[in-house]
């Protein structure tokens, strides 16, 4: 067991023919991904990487039998990507591009979640079941197969994270990048309820980042709603406040969003919390050890 | 990217929602004749900076306020001389303050009543949002963390904008009079679908005023725009002011890096926003104060990095730099490559640590042993922070 996506996911790429979806395509076959398609308007009947090519999305998925795209269409063109894909009824749509406008993904939303389809990112690393499928940029050979559900809003933040879980002989059942954007499919929240009712996930760490209150909501779920360990890392603890850092949605303003009301909110869930992005691996592996006691 | 009043204001006019005239000033000369064309008794002559609380803000060395209200054009005219040139120091601005390079000259309005109102795009309604409150002209940071009782929001499609009846219930909360609602309901429509339709992130208002004669006005008008829009939007790229911003971000957003300037001595090139900034939050625990934020994002080429490179070398307080890489789309090998070419082309001059990790990590690694580049390596996060610190604190 796992979450979102297993060995049996049949995944088509949205933007295959060019260089980064092409090269992102070939990285997901070698790591074992069932990779079954892909699709740019206007180059239908192509052949990428051994897989068939097709204009549009209801195409690809009538001949394929996709379940998941992962989406490397360009900001410009993306929100209109994610709409094809949900309207194709692709069960998950996870959306790597970053730098999609916001009011784009206002009008997303909506028809998102008036849909069955769950959307991850955009502006994200994607989602691998490690040993089974990786659907996304992240190096596949920093994750084993193990028991520790790893979700984050950062993508590079999450692959140190999951490389000190691998050294230190914690397997992740599947790790998730919710994407660094302010309007983003899939929140911690949705995600910790998965984690929680996935039998394969017997412990959960996060990584969030200063702005917002995805944080403080999530610590506020745990409390009531997870009854696995869990540990988290924030993002951002040194930055000051009215500047933003990288990310759209990383700023602290009016004194909200910092990283002392997130830590404090994360606390009060128990949640135990690691003092330096070198300490996550360390707080997974406390939280679980003080579990066992 | 911010603009000023000014020119938000010639956007807003321009979509309908009702402002009050003005004219820009670069000479007390031109403040005279802006206050003599408007024609009312009373203009407010304002600073014009990429930063709020002007009107408690002052200049350095004088006693001089951000805003001022003149009743002649020799009055506008010693106000702008007071401004124009001058230093202003606001709770936005930070002690070093801000140059003024221009002022806005403004007629003036008979204020029944001052209120708030923002629209902004909200990430747990997952939608645009009006906000507004009654209690204008003040910090509304402070309103929201006091009296949360007191803020209204308002969520809205953003191909529909704010529906008539949404503008009544804001009327009634805020407490307009009956005979002022059809001037709300066209002030905040207009404004919704200014906000859309300019792709803003911030559009505020403080204040929005209801005048002696039952209309609304923006008194103020603060205007971000999403720079991931600017792309469809070249008439308001054209209006950033470099002047305002810090020339090495603005030399960083040129070559699509995403950099902040801090006041540490160690320079930081990451991949990611959350690593670069974990990177910081890391140097700063093992008793570094970080010298920037910069994040190379996932694409970045060797032309990038090594004007990545140029960007933190120009700042001379760096003593050190810290590398830290874990490639995902970035690869390794890009970095290394871009390392060893700014080495060339640029000479470092301060000593670098560099941890690489993720995609072609071993090609990465033997592109640097056998450069010949003199580099610091380090293996974990923790082990990098150490040696970046030491030799910061060794220069």
């Amino acid at each position: 067991m796992s979450i979102l996506v297993n060995r049996d996911t049949r995944v088509i790429c949205q933007g295959i023919t060019g260089k980064v979806g092409e090269f992102h395509t070939r990285g997901c076959l070698d790591y074992g991904t069932r990779m079954v398609g892909g699709v740019t308007p206007g180059k239908g009947g192509e052949t990428i990487a051994d897989l068939p090519v097709f204009d549009t999305v209801a195409e690809a998925v009538a001949s394929t039998g996709a379940n998941a795209t992962m989406i490397f269409v360009p900001p410009a063109f993306a929100a209109d990507a994610i709409l094809e894909a949900v309207d194709a009824g692709i069960p998950l749509v996870i959306a790597i591009t970053e730098g999609i406008p916001v009011i784009d993904m206002a009008r997303v939303m909506p028809v998102v979640h008036a849909s069955k389809s769950r959307l991850i990112g955009p502006n994200c690393p994607g989602v691998i079941t490690p040993g089974q499928c990786k659907i996304g940029i992240m190096p596949g050979y920093i994750h084993t197969p193990g028991h520790v559900g790893v979700m984050s809003r950062s993508g590079t933040l999450t692959y140190e994270a999951v490389w000190q879980l691998t050294q230190l002989g914690h397997g992740q059942s599947t790790c998730v990048g919710l994407g660094g954007d302010p309007l983003v499919g899939s929140s911690f929240i949705d995600i910790l309820a998965l984690f929680e009712a996935d039998p394969d996930t017997h412990s959960i760490l996060m990584m969030g980042e200063i702005g917002g209150s995805a944080e403080e909501e999530a610590a506020e779920y745990v409390k009531h709603h997870v009854s696995k360990p869990v540990a988290a890392f924030i993002a951002g603890q040194t930055a000051p406040p009215g500047k933003r850092m990288g990310h759209a949605g990383a700023i602290i303003s009016g004194g909200k969003g910092t990283a002392e009301a997130k830590l404090a909110a994360l606390r009060d869930a128990g949640i135990e919390i690691a003092a330096s992005p070198a300490d996550m691996g360390t707080a997974m592996a406390r939280a679980i050890a003080a579990r066992k006691k | 990217m911010k603009i000023h009043e000014f020119q938000a204001k010639d956007l807003l006019r321009a979509a309908g929602v009702p402002v009050l005239a003005g004219k820009v000033a670069r000479t007390p000369e031109e403040a005279a004749a802006a206050f003599t064309a408007l024609g009312t008794p009373v203009c407010a002559v304002k600073a014009q900076i990429h930063a709020g609380g002007r009107g408690k803000g002052s200049v350095i060395g004088s006693s001089q306020r951000g805003v001022e209200l003149a009743k002649s054009a020799a009055d506008a005219a010693r106000i702008a001389k007071g401004l124009l040139g001058q230093t202003l120091v606001t709770i936005q601005t930070g002690p070093e303050g801000q140059v003024v390079r221009q002022v806005f000259v403004e007629s003036g309005c008979q204020i029944e009543r001052e209120l708030y109102c923002a629209v902004l795009v909200d990430r747990r309604v997952g939608s645009p949002v009006l906000i507004a409150s009654t209690a204008g002209g003040v910090d509304i940071e402070e309103v929201a963390a006091h009296t949360p009782e007191l803020i209204l929001s308002e969520p809205f499609d953003p191909d529909r904008g704010l529906a008539a009846y949404q503008t009544r219930v804001l009327s009634a909360k805020l407490g307009l009079p009956h005979t002022s609602w059809r001037a709300a309901e066209q002030f905040f429509r207009s404004l919704t679908k200014a906000f859309v339709a300019l792709d803003a992130s911030l559009l505020e208002i403080n204040p929005l005023v209801l005048t002696k004669d039952g209309g609304m006005v923006a008194l103020d008008a603060k205007m971000t725009f999403d720079d991931n829009a600017l792309f469809r939007h070249k008439d308001i790229a054209a209006l950033r002011d470099e002047a305002e911003e810090e020339p090495a971000e603005t030399r960083a957003a040129a070559a699509g890096l995403s950099y902040v300037k801090l006041n540490g001595t160690i320079g930081c090139l990451v991949n990611g926003a959350g690593l670069a900034m974990s990177t910081m939050d890391l140097v700063k625990y093992h008793g570094g104060e970080p010298a920037n934020f910069l994040d190379v994002g996932g694409g970045a080429d060797v032309k990038q990095v090594t004007e990545a490179f140029r960007i933190i070398l120009s700042d001379k307080h760096v003593k050190a730099i810290l590398v830290n890489i874990f490639g995902g789309i970035m690869r390794c090998t890009t970095i290394a490559t871009a390392l060893v070419e700014a080495s060339k082309t640029v000479g470092f001059n301060v000593p670098l640590v560099v941890r690489l990790e993720g995609t072609e990590v071993e090609e990465g690694k033997k592109i640097l042993a056998t450069s010949g580049t003199a580099i610091i390596t380090a293996d974990g996060l923790t082990d990098a922070a150490k040696k970046v610190v030491a030799a910061a604190a060794a220069v």
